[in-house]
């Protein structure tokens, strides 16, 4: 379970966590959702423990990776696999090398194991026969599906997809949804998503929740989501245009 | 950052303050930085791929401008120090006036600060745009570290391309002297040549060679330095690149006179 307790982090003057709590069962599927802006990759940073909060505690399985460094959070982060919201695909890699990558340089598999699994990786994001492609080669929802081939393929315990099908088309979306709860199925691993993918985020959640303001202001099932009587739930999942600020 | 409570009197204190404290901790994690490739370097495993890669990166990609410009300037020294001697009658003296000056100081110095431009410029532009695209943080949330797979291969083959590089320049430097010198102005081949057996000493070599050394250390070591902490964009790529060239340069040239006066 991962477990977030008061979580604040500024960016010199400008706050963006003002004390958000959310718990995270384990073998969930738990959504995040909010405004552009609203500093839900700045929330998923706190988890992998690339940022450090300015108070709060965040509890992997009950140890604290806050203040952890080195070797310990590399434990940690062992069982994790990461899409970033850009994809982070190593452009000096194809893309063949980029999936392999984890595989060779975190699992040490054998190199005839690692091609296999690389390929079959691949076909499950749609994309046989573009593995000697480089990143710059393909387009931008291309790569974020050789992200997502990359972060799959080494079967974590844990994953953080940070919007992983902004910018692909419908089609694509569903396929995308449907290999992570095919492949949540078979492995039943933790996945904590950021998503602006409304309303196919419900079909496939377990949980969501509202980030607003530095808060998690609403969380719970997707029915309940749904039916929210919080005002700014139910503008955000309409989206509704925003009168009360001056954005 | 000014206190906006702060008396007016009291506002240039406080900046020269805070200036001095940023200057301090930026140089300690310039050096905390060191240390820690230190220690990537030192320990198992080691990237031999990647080690090969930043020698082709840093080493045979500056080989053609190695090449030119250590031809010019052992063309040029040829022509100058000819011009000078002869004035004294000493012309015989071209071959080792040349070879001692490309050896102990030209080679090591006009090489580094060649290689700096072509490849140290690419090193920091390319890892900056690593970390402003969070190719650093991927490798680092795969739980490796980036100063094995990005740093150290680059310090290590620093080590290896910039003593080479030199002896490129130094080889190539003396014939574009023997160029001008013997073809062009008719000094005897024997003399040329002779002259600079008789008078460049291993210790002579020894200097350059210690000279070259460390300035791969250091250019890698800036370098790398300024691409892992850039800032923000294209436009903090940009400045960082160009910060990472000038105290390059500026280090390589305070570094040369620093062992020019305790290497023998
Ligand atoms: N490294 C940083 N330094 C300073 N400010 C930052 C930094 N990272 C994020 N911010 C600020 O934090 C806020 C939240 O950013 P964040 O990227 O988390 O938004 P987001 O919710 O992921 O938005 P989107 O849906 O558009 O991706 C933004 O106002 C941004 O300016
Ligand atoms: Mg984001």
């Amino acid at each position: 379970m991962i477990k977030v307790e008061g979580l604040r982090k500024s960016f010199g003057r400008q706050p963006v966590l003002r004390d958000l709590d959310l718990e995270v069962a384990t073998g969930s599927i738990t959504v995040i959702i909010g405004r552009s802006g609203g500093g839900k990759s700045v929330f998923l940073k706190h988890l992998i423990g690339l940022l450090r909060p300015d108070a709060g505690r965040v509890l992997v399985d009950g140890v604290e990776i806050t203040h952890l460094t080195g070797r310990a959070l590399d434990g940690i982060r062992r069982r994790y696999g990461v899409v970033f919201q850009g994809g982070a695909l190593f452009d000096s890699m194809s893309c063949a090398d980029n999936v392999a990558f984890p595989l060779r340089e975190k699992l040490r598999m054998p190199t005839d194991e690692i091609a296999k699994r690389v390929e079959a990786a691949l076909g499950q994001v749609g994309l046989e026969g573009v593995g000697a492609k480089f990143p710059a080669e393909i387009s931008g929802g291309m790569r974020k599906r050789v992200a997502i081939a990359r972060a799959l393929v080494t079967e974590p315990e844990i994953i953080f997809f940070d919007e992983p099908t902004t910018g692909l088309d419908p089609v694509l979306v569903n396929t995308i949804h449907h290999l992570i709860l095919d492949l949540h199925r078979r492995f039943r691993f933790t996945a904590l998503m950021v998503s602006h993918e409304i309303p196919e985020i419900f079909e496939i959640a377990d949980t969501v929740a509202m980030l607003h303001e530095g808060r998690i202001v609403e969380v719970g099932p997707p029915a309940a989501i749904q039916a929210s009587a919080n005002r700014v739930v139910r503008q955000f999942i309409r989206g509704e245009p925003d009168n009360s600020e001056g954005h | 950052m000014a206190d906006r409570s702060l008396s007016p009197a009291l506002r240039p204190f406080d900046a020269v303050g805070g200036w001095t404290i940023s200057a301090v901790d930026s140089l300690g994690r310039f050096g905390t930085f060191f240390v820690e490739a230190l220690i990537a370097i030192a320990t198992p495993p080691f990237k031999v791929r990647a080690f090969v890669d930043r020698i082709n990166y840093i080493g045979y990609r500056s080989l053609l401008i190695i090449l030119l410009t250590g031809a010019f300037t052992g063309m040029v020294l040829g022509l100058q120090v000819y011009l000078t001697l002869v004035r004294f009658g000493s012309e015989a003296f071209l071959g080792p006036a040349v070879a001692l000056s490309l050896i102990r100081e030209l080679g090591p110095v006009l090489a580094a600060l060649m290689v700096t431009g072509r490849a140290g410029s690419a090193l920091t532009a390319e890892i900056g745009i690593m970390r402003i695209t969070e190719q650093i943080d991927a490798l680092t949330v795969m739980a490796l570290n980036p100063m094995r797979y990005l740093v150290a291969p680059s310090i290590l083959a620093g080590l290896v391309t910039f003593p080479l590089m030199t002896a490129i320049f130094d080889v190539v430097g003396i014939f574009g002297g023997y160029l001008v010198g013997v073809e062009l102005l008719g000094l005897s081949p024997g003399t040329y040549f002779g002259e600079m057996q008789t008078f460049v000493d291993m210790k002579d070599i020894m200097t350059g060679f210690w000279k070259s050394v460390s300035f791969g250390v250091v250019v890698t070591w800036v370098c790398t330095y300024k691409g892992f902490n850039v800032g923000h964009g294209a436009e903090g790529v940009a400045r960082a690149t160009t910060q990472a060239v000038v105290l390059s340069s500026v280090l390589i040239l305070v570094w040369d006179y620093f062992m020019g006066s305790i290497l023998p």
